[in-house]
């Protein structure tokens, strides 16, 4: 996983619905907006890009069979006029909204949809994305290359589209309205000869205008779009290679409308201590765990009461305090907002005294030594440093391992090498509302495996079959059930600590005063930033 | 000469070689996955090997390389993994920037640099020599990211002189170049103080001081091509670390330099892109020695090109 | 030997560098014994309510930086590494730079061209991808800092002393010794090295600031003094976004780094003079 920082919640889509009805004023019409973000715009293929920066561009960019309202988390219908579900929850059937264009001039039909999906699950296209799409017949074919097309998507007739399904899903729906699900024109993706993430064409709200590499890439209404009154404004450009500090320097003089990479460290207390803090700085939690993983088959972490002990000996409030309080103290895995959190839980309390004699009784009184690993961008190495020093207070000496991300990456995944990761900057945020997002990659057997993501190699071959068998209730009226399965679940993972979990931070966007719109469309819950939502004040 | 250029030529593509080859076994070294990478956190072991596969990271390292100079020899820098373009394009796309920032920086560091030398040589041991002599250990012991920044708060957001980022014009070419001329500046200063002091010292010079030659003279007859020398190959040696991008200038001035583009591939261990401004870079920093190799007779004429 | 100390001693500027080296390499001994604070204790009345660095004030020193550890307890442990990477790393990269360079430029031909160009394949070699491949498959170590830094840094020198020597050649001076039969050892001991010393001086004394503010670069990318292990270098890396908010981490290291570089080139140049013998009396 790049450094993704796709947040969802139920609780923010709760938030959301209340906050909207108590300033909905009207959006204004017109007006072109600067974006900002350090990094380079990687591709605007919506069948490649997976980072926060270019995920909430594509969305702009393209469009689904379904989707969700602005800042919310509630499944519509977007490109499909109408969908159906057979009573065993193994069939969907689509019927596509006729006349939308895609923005070459020629309609959007069904052999779109499967050719679109067919192609972000097809491993030649070398995307990331394939693997959400695990649920229907015959994908599986696709991803290891012994089929050149999935036979669970079936072309009924021009303007409706099926899928079977392996088993039920509860999350399919979600899965469709992920970047990964957009409809491209197959003659499009073929004129660009391989650059299509270059030369996206879509049917989205936005159309590229100009890209002119390396430094922005300006972007423009699409006067066909097929949702009335969406977008508001003209256009937006997206300046790339801007240092945070002046991005924000230039939002504060009124050049640049969004700085998307936020409010660095450094200049946090100054800007929300400042006068006009109210009115640039959106300020919103996201559904995300910080965590420290316990390699569950390395030495002394094999041990259940070495873990408990740690997870006992973190002082999370002074972390907190040393990321100027923009996160919360996390006692379990799941965030709070994800269908299963446990409000009632309390996890392990900060105790030295117990987490020392724990040791003890483990058979370490006098400690250990460990490496702990990280990314080297700041605040990261100075949590780890916090951690480290924690640590050291119950007897374990932990090195710290400040890498660039991809050795991180790399290390966590190779069996027996890191100890401890702190997942600062990696952190799991969930691709969309759902609590086995946060299960089957991260803490589950599947992950547990070379290259993989469940750095603590913690496999429960008893909480598997649980596992599946939640992930398959997809009636709408059993959720309450679900999500208490899921509660179980994790409260019994988290007894077997497998994690540390730290923190839950929230994201910080800085705008300039001229934006209007709420705060749930400048951190979306699925879409990071809703650029069709926002708009300028008049 | 027209020989020895030749020869050079000849030695420069052997240089680039060796450069692609050493970088090309550190990436293989270097523990990261980039199919894991683009696979994502939901792939199946499957997808990677497929991926793995595509970009032809499954064969032996001397195919991959064999595979990879072939490509060079068509002018191919290869596909990012990440941006999934060519490389060639996107370094293309950021040269005019890293050319007109390397010329004006370079600018910036002679003019600085020379103008302090000559005048705390000429004054050694005043109160002139010992300022600029403080001010070059200022210059070198002040981290960049905030002398950019310094520079940037003064003169663009609080004065407004110039536009506080991005290329096109000559005034956004201003402050990055002070920032690199301001610390580069020092390193030169020192050099030519040293140079010229040392000439000042000599027995020719004292014997055409004797003879009546005026002091200024003296200056731009003998001792300055003597501080010419380690000038020009400073400046061969800038040339070389310029091309290959100024990571921090160009970040705070969202100058579109190579830099970043090379900082970003580093950090996503994007490949093709890495070897690709290796390369450039490598090329950039033997024409520099070559230039500085070449000028050097036509500065010193005692020196016979060889 | 005491001709020289006591020559040195007698001028202010070279006794004021020689005291500042004393004070800074008893300090970087002495850590231990004077330092207030641990180097790396986080203490919680370290921070303000909000998690902001404190400003210097009479608990702190200096101040303390981002995770309220103390500064002045930073720096002077920090001293220890920095000075020898400063020394150690830079010494060896003036050295092997003066070595090659001179042996490239004073003997033409094959051996020369051969020198040069090995020189450029090094100088054109991804030291930042060496680094970062150290840091992922090795144990982190001062000397592997040492050894990536003198790799970057002598290039340099050895192509500003290859220039500078194939100029000193050709002087008439040197062509004259050579008639008279002189020894090629004898020739670049007695006349070219001295004619080197001033590059040597500049380069030695200048590298050290550098290459303080370069072991930061690269304990970011993994391979140099880890967290919470402090250098000059890292407490200025660590910190200098906060340079508006918190100047003082930015300030007092950037001025010990300076300083040391500076005293290092007063010694240095006083040394040149009183070693040398053509120079003698005149700076």
């Amino acid at each position: 996983m790049l450094p993704r920082l796709l947040q969802s919640t139920a609780l923010a889509g709760l938030l959301a619905c209340s906050a909207f009805a108590a300033r909905a004023d009207t959006p204004a019409q017109g007006g072109t907006i600067v974006v900002t973000y350090k990094d380079d715009i990687a591709t605007l293929d919506p069948a490649i890009g997976y980072d926060w920066q270019n995920w909430s561009i594509i969305n702009s960019l393209f469009s689904r069979l379904v989707d969700y309202p602005p800042g919310t988390t509630k499944i519509e219908p977007s490109l499909a006029q109408s969908y159906d579900i057979s009573p065993d929850g193994k069939t969907y059937t689509f019927k596509l909204m006729p006349g939308v264009k895609f923005t070459n001039g020629r309609e959007v039909v069904a052999s779109d949809v499967k050719y679109s999906i067919e192609r972000a699950i097809n491993p030649k296209t070398q995307g990331p994305g394939g693997g959400f799409f695990h649920s229907i017949v015959g994908s599986d074919k696709m991803l290891d290359s012994s089929a050149t097309s999935v036979t669970g998507i079936e072309v009924v007739d021009d303007h409706t589209v099926r899928f079977q399904l392996v088993q039920p899903d509860a999350t399919f729906l979600n899965v469709l309205a992920l970047d990964f699900a957009s409809v491209v024109p197959k003659e499009a993706v073929e004129a660009a000869n391989g650059d299509f993430g270059k030369h996206p064409v879509g049917s989205g709200g936005f159309k590229l205008k100009e890209w002119v590499v390396g430094q922005r890439i300006v972007f423009e209404r699409n006067p066909d779009h097929f949702r009335k009154g969406v977008p508001h404004v003209d256009g937006y450009t997206v300046e790339i290679g801007q240092e945070p500090l002046v991005a924000l320097l230039r939002l504060q003089k009124g050049e640049v409308d969004i700085a998307g990479d936020g409010i660095p460290p450094a200049k946090y207390l100054e800007v929300k201590n400042s006068p006009d803090s109210a009115d640039i700085i959106v300020d919103r939690p996201q559904l995300e765990t910080s965590y420290v993983t316990l390699n569950t088959q390395v030495k002394p972490f094999d041990n259940l009461k070495v873990r408990q002990a740690l997870n006992m000996a973190i002082n999370k409030d002074r972390i907190v305090r040393i990321v100027n309080g923009r996160a919360t103290p996390a006692n379990q895995p799941l965030p709070p907002g994800i269908p299963g959190f446990d409000k009632d839980a309390k996890g392990y309390a900060y105790d030295v005294a117990k987490a020392k004699s724990l040791l003890a009784e483990a058979g370490y009184p006098d400690g250990f030594s460990t490496e702990l690993y990280s990314t080297n961008t700041d605040p990261q190495p100075r949590i780890a440093q916090a951690i480290q020093q924690d640590l050291a207070a119950v007897g374990v000496k932990a090195e710290v391992k400040a890498l660039a991300q991809a050795n991180v990456i790399a290390a966590g995944g190779s069996p027996g090498q890191a100890p401890m990761v702190w997942s600062g900057g990696m952190a799991w945020i969930a691709d969309f509302p759902d609590p086995s997002d946060f299960y089957g990659p991260i803490l589950g057997c599947s992950g547990a495996v070379q290259g993989g993501w469940n750095w603590s190699w913690y496999c429960n071959k008893a909480i598997e079959p649980r596992a599946t068998a939640a992930d398959a209730v997809s009636d709408p009226a059993k959720a309450g059930e679900r999500a208490e399965d899921w509660r179980k679940i994790f409260s019994d993972i988290n007894a077997d600590a497998p994690w540390i979990p730290v923190l839950n931070e929230r994201r910080v966007v800085a705008k300039s005063k001229r934006m209007g719109g709420s705060d749930e469309i400048y951190i979306d819950p699925t879409r990071v930033i809703d650029y069709e939502a926002i708009y300028v004040k008049q | 000469m027209v020989i020895m250029l030749g020869r050079r030529v000849l030695q420069a593509v052997l240089i680039l070689l060796g450069v692609a080859l050493v970088t090309f076994v550190l990436l293989y070294w270097l523990p990261a996955d980039p199919a894991r990478l683009i696979a994502g956190r939901n792939a199946t072991a499957a997808t990677v090997v497929t991926i793995r596969h595509e970009l032809g990271l499954d064969q032996p390292l001397p195919v991959q390389f064999l595979h990879y100079v072939t490509g060079l020899l068509d002018g191919d820098l290869g596909r990012s993994y990440t941006q999934k373009t060519g490389v060639a394009g996107l370094i293309a796309a950021r040269i005019p920037a890293t050319l007109v920032l390397m010329a004006a920086g370079i600018l910036v560091e002679v003019a600085l640099g020379l103008t302090l030398g000559i005048l705390a040589a000429v004054w050694r041991g005043g109160a002139l020599d010992r300022s600029v002599m403080m001010l070059s250990f200022v210059g070198v012991s002040a981290p960049q990211f905030v002398v950019a920044l310094l520079l940037l708060y003064i003169f663009a957001a609080t004065l407004g002189w110039f536009p506080m980022s991005g290329f096109g014009s000559v005034r956004h070419v201003v402050l990055p170049a002070l920032t690199l001329g301001i610390l580069g500046a020092g390193w030169y200063a020192r050099m030519v103080r040293s140079a010229m002091i040392e000439v000042l010292g000599q027995d020719y010079v004292r014997t055409a001081r004797a003879k009546g030659l005026s002091g200024k003279r003296v200056l731009v007859r003998h001792a300055l091509p003597n501080a010419l020398l380690p000038i020009i190959a400073m400046i061969g040696i800038d040339i070389g670390q310029f091309m290959g991008g100024v990571v921090v200038v160009e970040a705070v001035y969202g100058w579109p330099g190579i830099g970043q583009l090379a900082w970003q591939a580093i950090q996503q261990v994007d490949i093709p892109i890495i070897m690709g401004v290796t390369l450039v870079s490598a090329l950039a920093i033997i024409l520099g020695n070559l230039l500085a190799d070449v000028a050097a007779p036509f500065i010193d004429p005692r020196i016979r090109a060889r | 030997m005491t001709r020289v100390f006591s020559e040195l001693t007698r001028r202010p500027l070279a006794l004021f560098g020689l005291i500042a080296i004393v004070v800074v390499a008893g300090a970087a001994l002495a850590a231990p014994l004077i330092a207030p604070f641990s180097p790396s204790d986080q203490m919680f009345d370290g921070l303000s309510l909000e998690g902001a660095p404190l400003p210097p004030s009479p608990k702190f020193l200096l101040g303390t930086d981002t995770l309220g550890r103390d500064l002045l307890t930073r720096l002077l442990f920090g001293a220890r590494a920095s000075l020898a990477i400063g020394l150690v790393a830079n010494g060896t990269a003036v050295t092997i730079g003066l070595a090659v360079g001179l042996v490239a430029g004073y003997s033409r031909g094959v051996v020369g061209n051969v020198l040069m160009r090995f020189t450029d394949l090094m100088m054109a070699f991804p030291a930042l991808l060496l680094a970062i491949v150290l840091a992922a498959l090795l144990h982190p170590s001062l000397w592997i800092v040492a050894l990536v830094i003198a790799l970057v840094n002598w290039v340099q020198v050895a192509r500003i002393v290859y220039t500078e020597t194939r100029g000193l050649v050709e002087r008439d001076f040197i062509l004259a010794e050579r008639s008279l039969g002189a020894g090629h050892f004898r020739i670049v001991a007695m006349h070219i090295l001295p004619h080197l010393a001033p590059t040597a001086i500049v380069w030695g004394t200048l590298g050290i600031a550098t290459t303080v503010l370069l072991e930061a670069t690269l304990s970011f990318l993994g391979i140099g003094v880890q967290p919470p292990n402090p250098s000059w270098g890292n407490i200025i890396f660590e910190s200098q976004s906060y340079f508006q908010a918190a100047p003082w981490l930015v300030f007092f290291p950037g001025a010990v780094i300076l300083l040391t570089a500076l005293a290092f080139n007063l010694v240095g140049d006083a040394l040149r003079d009183i070693l040398d013998p053509t120079q003698r009396g005149k700076m």
